[in-house]
C-alpha cells in the first residue's frame, strides 16, 4: 500500500491504495468520479483519457502511485458550474455522441489536441489525432465536426480575449 | 496485475541502488508497455523503480550534427523538438508515428530501446543512425546493444541513460503500421551519413531488428529508389504471424526501404 496525494479537477485529494492501483480505479472507485470510463482496458480504446499535468494520457495505462504528486482534469473538471465547456458544448451542438461511452475520453483528447493546435486544426489533422480513442457507434463523422467546431471557437474567443487584455 | 512495490527514484543512482534491493524488480520509464503486459500478467516483476521523475535523463541537446537525447525524454518531446527537426527531421518523424497522442505523452525513447520489442520503431533508428546507447556503466555501440526479440545487451540493473549520433546529411523513415496496434509490421529507416549508408529494419526479422547490407551497397552507389530495384529480400529470416506471412514481410521490406528513401531526398 502506498499513501498518495494529488490535485483532481483543482481540489487535493489523498487516498492509500495498493500499488497495483491504476489511475483509472483510483479516480472511479476512491474518488467517485466515474465519468472517466474503462472501455478496452488494453491502452487502445481511449475511454479513459484524462490529462495528467496538462497532457492527455490513458489512465488506465497509468498506476495511481506513478501519478501522485501530479495534477489530474478528468471530464468531470472541463464546465464551469453549468456552463459547459466549448468542446462539451460543440459535441452537444453537433451531435459528436451516440452511446456516450467514449464521450469523455474524446473530449479530454480533443481539449488537448486543440491546445496543441493553436493555429487551428483541418479534418486530416483531427482524424490522425483522434488515433488513440475509438468509437464502436463509429460515429466519427460528427465527432470531427464538433472538434473541429470547438477549435474555431476556442480560437475566436482567445483573440477575443487577447485583444480585450491589450 | 499481480501485487507489485512501487518506487521512485529521485535519481540514476537512487535507482540503482532501488533496484539492486528489489526481489525482481523492473525499472518503469512511461510504462506504455510494461503496465499493459503486467496487466495481462505476462510480466510480474515484484518491484517497479519509478525513472519518470529523474531529471538527468530528460532533455535533447543539439550542438551541430552532435545529437544526445535523454533517455526519459517523451516520443512527444521527440517530435516536437525544433532543433532536432532542423538536423534530422527523419527521427522527429518516425516519433510522431509512434503509437497515438497519449502513449506518446508517456513513453520515452530509453524505453523502447531498453524494451527492444521487435516492431518498435526507434531501434531500427538507432541501428542506422550508427547511435551510441549510453547507460549508467559504459557507452555501447547500437549494432552491439540490440541482440534479439526483447533482448538488448543491458546487464541487470544497467539503465540507459541517453543516446547519442551524429545527425546525418540524408534520412527518411518509413513504416507499415499494423492498423490495430500501430506498431511497425515493417519500418525501414535509411540514413546517408559520414559512413556511407546504413539501412536498418524493424519489424519483420524473426531475430529483431537488422541492417540490409545488400540494400546499404546499392544505395551507396546511387542514394535513389530506383537503386534498389532488382534487390530480392529472403522471407527465409523473416517473422511469420497472424498478422503477416514472411513473404508479406518480405515485400513490405523491399516497398518500404524505397519509401524511406525517397522521403530521405525529398
Amino acid at each position: 500500500m502506498s499513501d498518495v496525494s494529488m490535485v483532481v479537477n483543482g481540489r487535493t485529494v489523498s487516498g492509500s491504495v495498493e500499488d497495483r492501483t491504476l489511475l483509472v480505479h483510483f479516480l472511479r472507485e476512491n474518488l467517485g468520479l466515474t465519468g472517466t470510463h474503462v472501455g478496452c482496458d488494453t491502452s487502445q480504446c481511449g475511454a479513459c483519457v484524462v490529462h495528467v499535468d496538462g497532457k492527455a494520457v490513458k489512465s488506465c495505462t497509468m498506476l495511481a502511485v506513478q501519478a501522485s504528486g501530479s495534477t489530474v482534469v478528468t471530464i468531470e473538471g472541463l464546465a464551469n458550474g453549468a456552463d459547459l465547456h466549448p468542446v462539451q458544448a460543440a459535441f452537444k451542438e453537433h451531435h459528436g455522441l451516440q452511446c456516450g461511452f467514449c464521450t469523455p475520453g474524446m473530449i479530454m483528447s480533443a481539449t488537448d489536441m486543440i491546445r496543441r493546435h493553436p493555429e487551428g486544426l483541418d479534418e486530416a489533422t483531427v482524424r490522425a489525432e483522434l488515433d488513440g480513442n475509438i468509437c464502436r457507434c463509429t460515429g466519427y463523422h460528427n465527432i470531427v465536426k464538433a472538434i473541429l467546431a470547438a477549435s474555431e471557437a476556442m480560437g475566436k474567443a482567445g483573440k477575443g480575449k487577447a485583444k480585450r487584455a491589450a | 496485475m499481480y501485487s507489485v512495490s512501487y518506487h521512485r527514484a529521485s535519481s540514476v543512482a537512487d535507482a540503482a541502488k532501488l533496484i539492486k534491493k528489489a526481489g525482481d524488480g523492473k525499472y518503469v520509464s512511461g510504462g506504455m508497455t510494461l503496465i499493459p503486459a503486467m496487466k495481462l500478467r505476462l510480466a510480474a516483476p515484484t518491484d517497479l523503480v519509478d525513472l519518470r521523475h529523474v531529471p538527468e535523463l530528460k532533455g535533447i541537446k543539439v550542438s551541430g550534427k552532435a545529437v544526445t537525447i535523454g533517455a526519459g525524454t517523451t516520443h512527444a518531446e521527440v517530435a516536437a523538438n525544433e532543433k532536432l527537426k532542423a538536423v534530422c527531421p527523419a527521427l522527429s518523424h518516425l516519433a510522431s508515428m509512434i503509437g497515438d497522442p497519449h502513449v506518446r505523452h508517456m513513453g520515452t525513447i530509453g524505453g523502447s530501446i531498453a524494451n527492444n520489442d521487435p516492431a518498435a520503431d526507434y531501434p531500427a533508428a538507432m541501428l542506422a543512425l550508427g547511435a551510441t546507447i549510453v547507460t549508467n556503466k559504459r557507452e555501447i555501440a547500437a549494432e552491439k546493444f540490440f541482440t534479439g526479440l526483447f533482448e538488448t545487451a543491458l546487464k541487470d540493473g544497467e539503465i540507459v541513460t541517453a543516446v547519442r549520433f551524429t545527425a546525418p546529411a540524408r534520412a527518411g523513415y518509413e513504416k507499415f503500421r499494423n492498423p490495430a496496434s500501430r506498431y511497425a509490421m515493417t519500418g525501414v529507416f535509411v540514413a546517408k551519413g559520414r559512413d556511407g549508408v546504413r539501412v536498418a529494419v524493424t519489424g519483420a526479422g524473426d531475430d529483431g531488428v537488422f541492417r540490409a547490407r545488400d540494400m546499404e551497397a546499392a544505395l551507396a552507389k546511387r542514394f535513389d529508389a530506383a537503386a534498389l530495384d532488382g534487390i530480392k529480400v529472403s522471407p527465409a529470416n523473416m517473422m511469420s504471424d497472424i498478422h503477416a506471412s514472411a513473404e508479406y514481410r518480405a515485400n513490405l521490406v523491399a516497398v518500404m526501404a524505397r519509401r524511406a528513401v525517397a522521403r530521405a531526398n525529398q
